[in-house]
């Protein structure tokens, strides 16, 4: 145990002595922060209309300008940021157990179980990912559930491919035959010993799927097919900022900027995870 | 070689028909059926569309001979007609946009190849250089911007403020009266910018993958006997190095189709260009179901036929590889 306690220790060094990383920590700290106590950033009303200040530049009393209905941009930026996290965290907890669960059923079975589910990711990878959500988004009507959904029911596939090739490595070990021939069920083989020696690769792969979703759900309700007005959404603000892109730039900076950053944090915390975990990448 | 080849094939007809069965499946499951589906929310619908689709999709037949059915029309590129009022054959439609969005994609990988690649290997063979260090933040955010936002700022700065290009459509109002080059030119023109941000996401990702390939390649014994029997620097990195970090790249050019695919969704949507994506997505926000379909199980096609392309090129170019 001491020498577990050793190895996590060492990885924790490794992670914080990335700055890189640690920003992308903080950031999704902050931005954390911002979804769950949203009235600590912003006095206002994201819905508040307020015909007399329709499209006015960032000010003292608006400081990222208002909208084409006089909305106060900076609310509907703090209050959009729940939706992007929501979306991002439920759509990956989906696809996560999916592929967990999938990935675990053909690695550890192998055989024909194997086959078929391989096959079937195989399949599945063929319709580009996009394709399937808007198609699946024409038959059901767009709306933050349906959208959650329907990103992580496209988006398992990788993690399926991952989990597999982790058991597949995992379950011929030692320690795995040793716990077996002790008596161990299959249950807590899995749980006991697979799944906490293939955590590092799943938590980076869910990591960088939180920054996918975010941007795969922005760039849908920027279309107008995924969050629908009124709630407001970095995408949909984006929507009203092209509509306005030659007077109204704070319109189409600020939600942009939003998405970049926090999607960034995501994408260097899943990079600097990857590398303070995986032994091949040591010194890189 | 040739052996190799027919396994890949016989390997692809059963994808192909999990491919046809998921988009069978996807029409029927869809809450309502087809025919609900189709004209519930459709409000072009009419009876006698209702009556033209049940008869299409025979649906008063069991399961699998339905299936059957379609599969026949599949193979025969029938995709029924579109929803739209011109009514026309939906493989008609998505033929005459397909060039154009292949154009796009075919000119962005190459843009992806050009300039990726050397700046992979000269991050790899200069690791830790100031060049490596800022190509990774170029990388990283290249990942993670939202290419639809940075369309709309370079729509801002080159089309609004600066005025060079132009930002909507494949062509100017006179491109009919202009002479071969200025059509070759005008064209050029309005393809800029759609190809770039193509290329933008694929080439971060290119890069750093080719990067971490270089990085494997020269770390192997191989490389190191090279340096050793004296050989100059240059030779070791393009002849020994280079030529085994490309191999992979390869696959990942084959894999990035779907990824194009979707991406040009959004970019021709942006600036109106007349293609596959934009013809999507106004399928979907007619609900043009028999379109939406079609382009569905065209993506699919495409991205098999990207994946054997690339496997067998690999093979073409990497005897290891082969089994036999």
């Amino acid at each position: 145990m001491s020498g577990s306690v050793g190895i996590r220790r060492n990885i924790a060094r490794r992670l914080l002595r990335n700055r890189l990383t640690v920003a992308g920590g903080l950031v999704i700290v902050f931005f954390f922060l911002v979804a769950a106590f949203p009235a600590l950033f912003t006095s206002q009303n994201p819905a508040r209309i307020d015909v007399a200040n329709i499209l006015r530049p960032p000010s003292a009393a608006h400081p990222l300008g208002t909208d084409d209905l006089g909305r106060d941009v900076l609310a509907r930026v703090v209050y959009g940021a729940r939706v992007s996290m929501k979306v991002g965290f439920v759509a990956v907890g989906i696809a996560m157990a999916i592929g967990l669960v999938l990935g675990l059923l053909a690695g550890f079975h192998g055989g024909r179980v194997d086959m078929v589910l391989m096959r079937f990711v195989d399949i599945m990878l063929c319709f580009p990912t996009f394709f399937l959500i808007l198609a699946a988004i024409a038959f059901l009507s767009p709306s933050i559930v349906i959208i959650m959904a329907v990103i992580g029911l496209t988006g398992w596939m990788g993690v399926a491919r991952l989990v597999r090739a982790e058991t597949l490595s995992l379950k011929e070990r030692d320690f795995v035959a040793a716990a077996r021939a002790q008596g161990a069920g299959t249950l807590r083989i899995v749980f006991r010993h697979i799944l906490p020696n293939a955590l590092a690769p799943i938590l980076v792969a869910a990591t960088l799927g939180v920054a996918g979703a975010i941007l795969t759900e922005s760039a849908l309700s920027f279309l107008g097919i995924g969050v629908q007005p009124p709630t407001p959404s970095w995408g949909n603000i984006l929507t009203v900022g092209k509509n306005y892109i030659e007077f109204a730039w704070w319109l189409s900076l600020f939600p942009g900027l939003a998405i970049l950053v926090t999607v960034l944090g995501y994408n260097l915390l899943g990079e600097g995870i990857r590398d303070a975990t995986d032994p091949r990448l040591k010194g890189r | 070689m040739l052996r190799y080849i027919v396994r890949r094939l016989a390997w692809a007809v059963p994808i192909l028909v999990g491919i046809s069965l998921i988009s069978f499946l996807m029409i029927h499951m869809a809450p309502g059926g087809p025919i609900s589906v189709g004209t519930d929310l459709n409000p072009k619908a009419t009876a006698e569309t209702r009556a033209r689709l049940e008869a299409y999709y025979g649906l008063d037949q069991p399961l699998h001979v339905q299936y059957g059915r379609w599969l026949g029309r599949m193979a025969t590129l029938d995709f029924g007609d579109s929803f739209s009022p011109d009514g026309r054959p939906v493989a008609e439609k998505i033929g005459e946009r397909i060039p154009i969005t292949l154009t796009i994609n075919v000119l962005s990988m190459g843009l992806i190849f050009l300039v990726a690649i050397p700046i992979g290997i000269y991050s790899a063979v200069h690791q830790g250089s100031l060049f490596d260090r800022v190509s990774t933040v170029f990388v990283f955010t290249g990942f993670s911007i939202p290419t639809f936002w940075l369309a709309l700022l370079l729509m801002i700065l080159f089309g609004v403020k600066l005025g060079w290009l132009p930002i909507s459509g494949i062509g100017s109002l006179e491109y009919h009266s202009l002479s071969m080059m200025g059509k070759i030119a005008d064209r050029a023109r309005h393809l800029l910018l759609p190809v770039l941000l193509t290329g933008f996401t694929g080439l971060a990702g290119m890069s750093r993958y080719m990067r971490s390939n270089m990085l494997e390649v020269i770390r192997q014994d191989y490389i190191a006997s090279a340096r050793a029997k004296g050989l100059p620097e240059g030779t070791v990195v393009f002849r020994h190095a280079m030529r085994n970090a490309l191999l992979p790249v390869i696959t990942i050019l084959g894999l990035s189709v779907p990824d194009l695919l979707g991406g040009s969704v959004i970019f021709e949507t942006i600036f109106a260009i007349p293609g596959m994506g934009q013809l999507f997505y106004q399928g979907v926000m007619s609900r043009d179901y028999p379109l939406i379909m079609g382009i569905l199980t065209i993506g699919a096609f495409l991205t098999l036929l990207g994946n054997l392309l690339a496997d067998v090129g690999y093979a073409l170019a990497d005897p290891r590889i082969r089994p036999e």
